[in-house]
C-alpha cells in the first residue's frame, strides 16, 4: 500500500466515522424537537375544548330519558368524576364486568339516558364532520385525573384475568404480516417514521408514558383522540381486523396496559404529533 | 359568533406574556372532502389583542396557520388584575372577543 492508498484509506474511515455520528445526531435532534414543540405548546393544548364540552354534555341532561350523566358510577360513587380514571379499568358489580372509561360510559348513556347502544357505537370516534359524545365525555373524565398517579387494582380476580388475556392479546401474532403488538412495542430505541415506539413489554417507564399520555390531541388531526381510538389505529396498524369498540378484548388489553403503567403520573390529556 | 378562546395572561418584570388558543377550523380552501368537492376556505384573518384602550398586538392570519392556532405575545407593563381584550375575525365575517384578567 502507498502512502496515498493510505490516506485515501484513512479518510473513507474518518469519513464513515462522522457520517454515522451525524446521522445519530440528527436522530437525537429530531425527537428533541418533538419534545421541545410539545413543551411549547403544552399550556395551549387544544383537548381542554374537548374537555370542555365534555364537562357541558356531562352536566346537561340528553337521551330519550332526558337525564344528565351526574349519577353516573365510574367506580368511585355515583357522580364522582374525580380520579376516577386513574384506577380504571375496574370490576362494576352492576354489569358483573371489567370496564374501561369509554365502556362504562356506554352502560351509563344506555341506562341513564336511554341512549341505544348501536347509536353511539356506529361512530364512536370524532370525525372532522362531527363530534363525537362519547369521547368528548372522555376527554372530560380522563382530564380529572390529571396529576393523580395511576392505581389500578388487581385484587378482583376479573381484574386479574383480563390483565393476563390482555398480555396474551399483546403478544398475540398473527394477521397477512404476522404481527403481534409486541412486534412494534417490545423493543428498545427503535422508531418508525419520527414516532420513538415505546418498548410497553421491558421497559416500565416506557409502558408509562405510553399510557398516561393517552386520550391526546393530535395536531396531525386537529381531534382529540381516547385510548380506544388508540388502541382501533394500533390493530390497523397491525393489519388485524377493526377491533369492536369497547369489545372485551380491547377493554383487556387496556387492562394489561393500565396495570403496567401503574405508580406513574398521570398526564393526560396529552398532545401528541 | 365563534367558540370561545382559553386566554392567559401574567405579568413579570414588567412585562405582560400572553398566550391564546383559538378554537377554529382554519379551513385552507385546498382541501377536498371525501366525494373530491373542495371544503371552502375558512380562517382568521385578523387577531388584534387591546389593553388599556389601546391595541397591542395586531396580526394578519392566514391560511397556513392550523385548525385550533395557538399564539404566544408579550407586550411592555401591565398590571395584575387589569384586563385584555382579545379579538379575531375571519373570512367570512365571523367574530369573537374573550377578555382575560392579567395574573401576578
Ligand atoms: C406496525 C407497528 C405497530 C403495531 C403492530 C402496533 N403499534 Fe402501537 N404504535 C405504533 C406507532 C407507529 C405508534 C406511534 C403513533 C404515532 O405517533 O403516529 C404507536 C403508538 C402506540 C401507543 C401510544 C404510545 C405513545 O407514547 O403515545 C400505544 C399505547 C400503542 N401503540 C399500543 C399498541 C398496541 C396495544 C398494539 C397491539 C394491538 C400496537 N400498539 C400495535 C406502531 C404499532
Amino acid at each position: 500500500m502507498n502512502t496515498n492508498q493510505i490516506f485515501k484509506a484513512v479518510m473513507v474511515l474518518a469519513l464513515s466515522g462522522s457520517l454515522t455520528a451525524v446521522a445519530e445526531e440528527k436522530a437525537v435532534t429530531d425527537s428533541q424537537r418533538i419534545e421541545q414543540y410539545r413543551e411549547m405548546i403544552s399550556d395551549g393544548n387544544p383537548a381542554e375544548f374537548d374537555e370542555m364540552r365534555g364537562e357541558e354534555l356531562w352536566k346537561t341532561a340528553g337521551g330519550p330519558k332526558n337525564a344528565s350523566l351526574e349519577k353516573c358510577d365510574l367506580g368511585k360513587g355515583k357522580g364522582v368524576v374525580k380520579g376516577a380514571y386513574a384506577e380504571m379499568p375496574r370490576y362494576f358489580k352492576d354489569t358483573k364486568k371489567v370496564q374501561d372509561l369509554e365502556s362504562r360510559l356506554l352502560t351509563c348513556m344506555t341506562t341513564l339516558q336511554g341512549i341505544p347502544e348501536e347509536q353511539i357505537t356506529a361512530k364512536p370516534f370524532a370525525s372532522d364532520k362531527k363530534e363525537s359524545d362519547i369521547s368528548s365525555l372522555t376527554t372530560y373524565v380522563v382530564g380529572q385525573s390529571k396529576g393523580m398517579k395511576m392505581k389500578v387494582s388487581t385484587k378482583h380476580p376479573k381484574v386479574k384475568e383480563a390483565y393476563e388475556i390482555g398480555k396474551r392479546i399483546f403478544n398475540y401474532r398473527a394477521g397477512p404480516y404476522d404481527f403481534a403488538c409486541s412486534t412494534c412495542h417490545a423493543t428498545s430505541g427503535v422508531r418508525i417514521r419520527m414516532q420513538d415506539l415505546p418498548n410497553m413489554r421491558s421497559s416500565k417507564k416506557d409502558a408509562q408514558t405510553a399510557y398516561t399520555g393517552w386520550p391526546a390531541y393530535r395536531v396531525s388531526q386537529g381531534l382529540t383522540r381516547s385510548f380506544q381510538w388508540r388502541l382501533n389505529d394500533c390493530f390497523r396498524q397491525q393489519r388485524f381486523p377493526e377491533p369492536k369498540y369497547a369489545s372485551e378484548a380491547t377493554i383487556a388489553l387496556t387492562t394489561f396496559l393500565a396495570v403496567n403503567a401503574n405508580g406513574a403520573e398521570y398526564v393526560g390529556p396529552g398532545l401528541k404529533r | 359568533m365563534g367558540k370561545p378562546m382559553k386566554i392567559r395572561a401574567a405579568v413579570k418584570d414588567g412585562m405582560t406574556e400572553v398566550k391564546i388558543l383559538m378554537q377554529h377550523d382554519m379551513e385552507t380552501g385546498l382541501r377536498k372532502d371525501a366525494d373530491g368537492s373542495l371544503i371552502p376556505a375558512w380562517f382568521i384573518t385578523e387577531v388584534k389583542a387591546e389593553y388599556d384602550g389601546r391595541v397591542v398586538l395586531d396580526a394578519q392570519f392566514g391560511q397556513s396557520i392550523s385548525k385550533n392556532p395557538y399564539l404566544m405575545f408579550s407586550f411592555k407593563g401591565g398590571s395584575a388584575g387589569e384586563k385584555v381584550k382579545i379579538s379575531w375575525v375571519d373570512n367570512k365575517g365571523d367574530s369573537r372577543s374573550d377578555e382575560v384578567t392579567i395574573s401576578a
